[in-house]
C-alpha cells in the first residue's frame, strides 16, 4: 500500500516510515500541510495517515476541506490525545478511523484493513502464487474463482508468504508477524496456523514447505 | 469575631433579640394596661365618692339655727355594689360630728369648697378611699363649716384590678407569642437570599464554573462578586490544567510513539532471542506507560464530565454497534469475534454519549485483552426490567480476586500479571455507570470460564 504521513515530528515520522517500509509499503512524509497537499496532488495514496497537532494548522481543519473537496483516500488520524470526546468529534469531522500515539503496528494495519474494505474495492491488493490469489483488502483467498475467506491470522500469514513467494521464513519471523508483543506464545504455536493455512491452500498448486531447522516457505507444485 | 456555638447562628442571635424586644415590650404593655384600667376604675371611685359626698352636702339643711342633715338613700345606695364594700360617713360641722362614723380620721388635706381631697388608708381592718368635701351652710344667719366624708372599702376595686392584671398579662403573652412568631419569621426571611445563595452554589456540580447569576441583596453583592471572581479564577486555572494535561499527553506520547516505532523496527532486525526478548520487553513497557496515560486521560475525562451530566436521548443499540465496530480490528488480531445481540428497537436511554462510549470501550477492551485466541465475546443488550450491556468473554475470568475490588482505582486482579493493564478501565465503567444511577456488575461466567462484566441501567 501507498502512505502519506502527515507528521511534524521528524524523529517519529522516520521511524513509522521505517516500520511501515518493513512490512512492503511505500510511505510518502509530508511535515506540513502545505506538503502535504503538494504530495496529495502528486500522487495517489490509498491511506493517509494524519496527525492531529501540526505546525502549520489543526489536523482537523485539513480533514475538513479533505472532505469537502470529495477526496476519497481513507484517512485515519494519530493522535497524542486520547479523550474520548476528541475521538468523536474527529470521527464526526469525517475521519474514517483514529489511532492513539503510540500505535501498536499491527493493529495500524488491521484497522487500514478494516477502513479500506469498508470503503470496498479500493485498491485491491491481490497478490498470486500459481492458481492461489490472495485479496488481502476483502481478507480473501481465490482458488480457480472459488474464495474463502479467511480469519484474519491466517490472512496476516498468507500475505507474508505471498508477498515473497519461495521466501524462507524463520518461526520466530512468522511469530512476529502473527502475534503481539502483549502475548507470550511459544514457536509451537506457529504450527498450527501453518498447518490452517496448508488447509486452506490444499485445493490450489501452491503449497507451504517446511524447510527443516530454518521454517516455511511458499511454492508453486511441480 | 467569634461567638459561642449556639449564637454562631445569625438567624439564632436575629431571633433572640427580637425575641428580647417583644419580651420587653410585652412587660411595658402589661403595665401600661393595667395602669391604665386601674387608674381609670380609681377615677371611677372617686367619681361616685364625689358624686356621694355632693348629695350628702345637698341634702344639708338650716333649721331653727341649726344644721340637720336628711341622709339621701341615694347618697349611699349609689355606693352599693356586688362586692360587700362597705361604706363609712361622718358629717362635721364645725369639727362636731353632726352623723356618721366618729373616727373617721379627718383628712390630711383639707378639702375647700371648690376642691374634694381624696385619701387612701386602712380602717377598721380594711384599706378605704375616702373623699371629702366641705361646704359652708349658714345656720341662723352664722356661716358654719360642714365637713363630708365618704369613704368605701376598695374590694370591689381590688376584684376589678385582678381581673384588669389578668387580662393584661393575656394580653401581654399574647402579644409576646406573636411577635416571638413574627421575629422567627422575619429572622427566616430576612435570610432566606443567603438560604438561596447557599443552594445556588451547591446545586452546581464541581465543573459547573459560570459565575452566579442570582440577584443578590445589596448586602451581598460584595460577598457574590468576591465569589464570582474565584470562580472565574478556577475556571481559568481548570483551563490551564486541561490544556497542560493535552499538552503533557502530546509530549509524553509522541517520543514513545517514536521510541516504540524504532523499537519495532530494532525487533525485526535482531537475530539472537535474548535480544528479541530484551526489546519485546521494552515495548511492552512503553505500551504499559502509554495505557496507563490514556487511561489517566481518560479517567479525568469522566471524572469532570460526570460531575455536569450531558443529557441527550441515546440509541443504546447504535451507540453498542458503533463501540463494537470500532473495537473489531483489535479483536481481529487475535482471531476473536465479538458476538452482538441488540434487540430491534431498544429503548432510547437519557445520558451522556461520550462517557457511555467510554465505559462499554472500555468494558469490551478488558474482554478483547483477556480473551484467548479464537474465542467469541458475547456482547448482549437486553431492555427488560432494566437496560442491560452484558460482555461476556471466554478468557481467564477473575480468578481468586475480589470482584468488588476492581472497581477501585489502579486495582487489577490477581491473575493478570502478564497482560498489560493500568487497573483504571473497569473504574471509568463503574463511575460512568453510577453517575447515570446504574451499576456495574461483574460476575463470573457460570458452568463456563471466562467473566461477564455488565453495566446495569435503570430504564427511564
Amino acid at each position: 500500500m501507498r502512505f502519506l504521513l502527515i507528521e511534524d515530528n521528524a524523529n517519529l515520522a522516520s521511524a513509522v516510515a521505517e516500520r511501515l517500509q518493513l512490512d512492503g509499503h511505500a510511505v510518502d512524509h509530508a511535515g506540513t500541510l502545505d506538503d502535504a497537499e503538494s504530495c496529495i496532488a502528486a500522487a495517489d495514496y490509498d491511506l493517509i495517515l494524519l496527525d492531529i497537532m501540526l505546525p502549520d494548522g489543526d489536523g482537523r481543519t485539513f480533514l475538513q476541506s479533505h472532505r469537502r473537496a470529495a477526496k476519497s483516500t481513507p484517512i485515519i488520524v494519530t493522535t497524542a490525545r486520547s479523550e474520548v470526546s476528541d475521538r468523536v468529534s474527529l470521527l464526526d469531522l469525517g475521519a474514517d478511523d483514529y489511532i492513539t500515539k503510540p500505535f501498536d503496528f499491527s493493529e495500524l494495519e488491521a484497522r487500514c484493513r478494516a477502513v479500506l474494505r469498508r470503503r470496498g474495492g479500493v485498491a485491491a491488493n491481490r497478490l498470486t502464487v500459481a492458481n492461489a490469489v490472495l485479496d488481502s483488502t476483502a481478507g480473501e483467498l481465490q482458488i480457480d474463482g472459488v474464495g474463502q475467506t479467511l480469519r484474519n491470522r491466517e490472512l496476516r500469514l498468507l500475505e507474508v508468504f505471498f508477498t515473497s513467494p519461495g521466501q524462507v521464513f524463520s518461526k520466530s519471523y512468522l511469530l512476529d508477524r502473527l502475534f503481539s508483543f502483549s502475548e507470550d506464545v511459544g514457536e509451537n504455536a506457529i504450527e498450527v496456523y501453518v498447518g490452517r493455512i496448508r488447509k486452506r491452500l490444499e485445493p490450489s498448486d501452491a503449497v507451504i514447505e517446511t524447510v527443516r531447522g530454518l521454517g516455511y516457505r511458499l511454492v508453486a507444485k511441480q | 469575631m467569634t461567638f459561642p456555638p449556639l449564637t454562631r447562628s445569625i438567624r439564632t442571635r436575629l431571633f433572640l433579640q427580637l425575641a428580647a424586644i417583644s419580651a420587653l415590650l410585652s412587660v411595658a404593655l402589661f403595665l401600661v394596661v393595667r395602669g391604665l384600667a386601674e387608674t381609670a376604675a380609681e377615677a371611677t371611685q372617686d367619681g361616685i365618692l364625689s358624686a356621694s359626698a355632693t348629695s350628702i352636702a345637698d341634702a344639708l339643711r338650716s333649721e331653727d339655727g341649726e344644721i340637720t342633715l336628711d341622709l339621701p338613700y341615694s347618697a349611699l345606695s349609689m355606693l352599693g355594689t356586688t362586692n360587700d364594700d362597705r361604706v363609712f360617713y361622718k358629717v362635721e360641722v364645725n369639727g362636731e360630728t353632726l352623723t356618721g362614723y366618729d373616727d373617721l380620721p379627718a383628712p390630711t388635706d383639707a378639702p375647700t369648697i371648690s376642691r374634694n381631697t381624696f385619701a387612701t388608708f386602712d380602717y377598721r381592718g380594711d384599706e378605704v378611699r375616702m373623699v371629702s368635701a366641705s361646704r359652708t351652710v349658714s345656720a341662723g344667719g352664722v356661716p358654719s363649716n360642714v365637713l363630708i366624708s365618704v369613704a368605701q372599702t376598695r374590694l370591689g376595686l381590688a376584684a376589678i384590678s385582678q381581673r384588669i392584671s389578668a387580662i393584661a398579662t393575656g394580653v401581654g403573652l399574647v402579644f409576646f407569642l406573636v411577635a416571638t412568631a413574627l421575629s422567627l419569621l422575619a429572622a427566616r426571611s430576612a435570610l432566606r437570599p443567603l438560604k438561596e445563595l447557599t443552594a445556588a452554589v451547591t446545586r452546581r456540580g464541581p465543573a459547573d464554573l459560570r459565575p452566579l447569576a442570582i440577584q443578590p441583596p445589596t448586602e451581598l453583592e460584595p460577598f457574590v462578586s468576591a465569589l464570582n471572581t474565584f470562580i472565574a479564577r478556577l475556571r481559568a486555572s481548570l483551563l490551564r490544567s486541561e490544556d497542560l494535561i493535552a499538552e503533557a499527553a502530546h509530549r509524553v506520547r509522541t517520543p514513545l510513539a517514536t521510541v516504540r516505532a524504532k523499537a519495532e523496527v530494532t525487533h525485526r532486525k535482531l537475530n539472537k532471542p535474548e535480544h528479541r526478548q530484551t526489546m519485546r520487553e521494552m515495548i511492552r513497557a512503553i505500551d504499559e506507560s502509554s495505557r496507563s496515560a490514556g487511561q489517566l486521560l481518560d479517567h479525568a475525562m469522566v471524572t469532570f464530565r460526570t460531575d455536569s451530566l450531558a443529557t441527550e436521548s441515546i440509541d443504546m443499540g447504535e451507540l453498542v454497534r458503533e463501540t463494537v465496530a470500532r473495537l473489531e480490528p483489535a479483536a481481529d488480531l487475535k482471531d476473536a469475534t465479538i458476538r452482538c445481540t441488540i434487540p430491534k428497537q431498544p429503548p432510547h436511554f437519557t445520558g451522556d454519549r461520550i462517557l457511555l462510549q467510554s465505559a462499554i470501550q472500555n468494558i469490551l477492551d478488558n474482554a478483547i485483552k483477556y480473551s484467548p485466541d479464537d474465542s467469541d465475546i458475547a456482547v448482549t443488550l437486553t431492555a427488560v426490567d432494566t437496560l442491560r450491556l452484558d460482555v461476556s468473554d471466554q478468557g481467564r475470568g477473575f480468578g481468586d480476586t475480589d470482584t468488588n475490588t476492581l472497581k477501585a482505582r489502579f486495582s487489577r486482579g490477581a491473575n493478570v500479571d502478564d497482560i498489560v493493564g493500568s487497573g483504571l478501565g473497569l473504574t471509568i465503567a463503574d463511575e460512568v455507570a453510577r453517575a447515570h444511577g446504574g451499576t456495574l456488575a461483574i460476575t463470573r461466567n457460570e458452568g463456563a470460564k471466562g467473566a461477564c462484566v455488565s453495566l446495569v441501567f435503570p430504564l427511564q
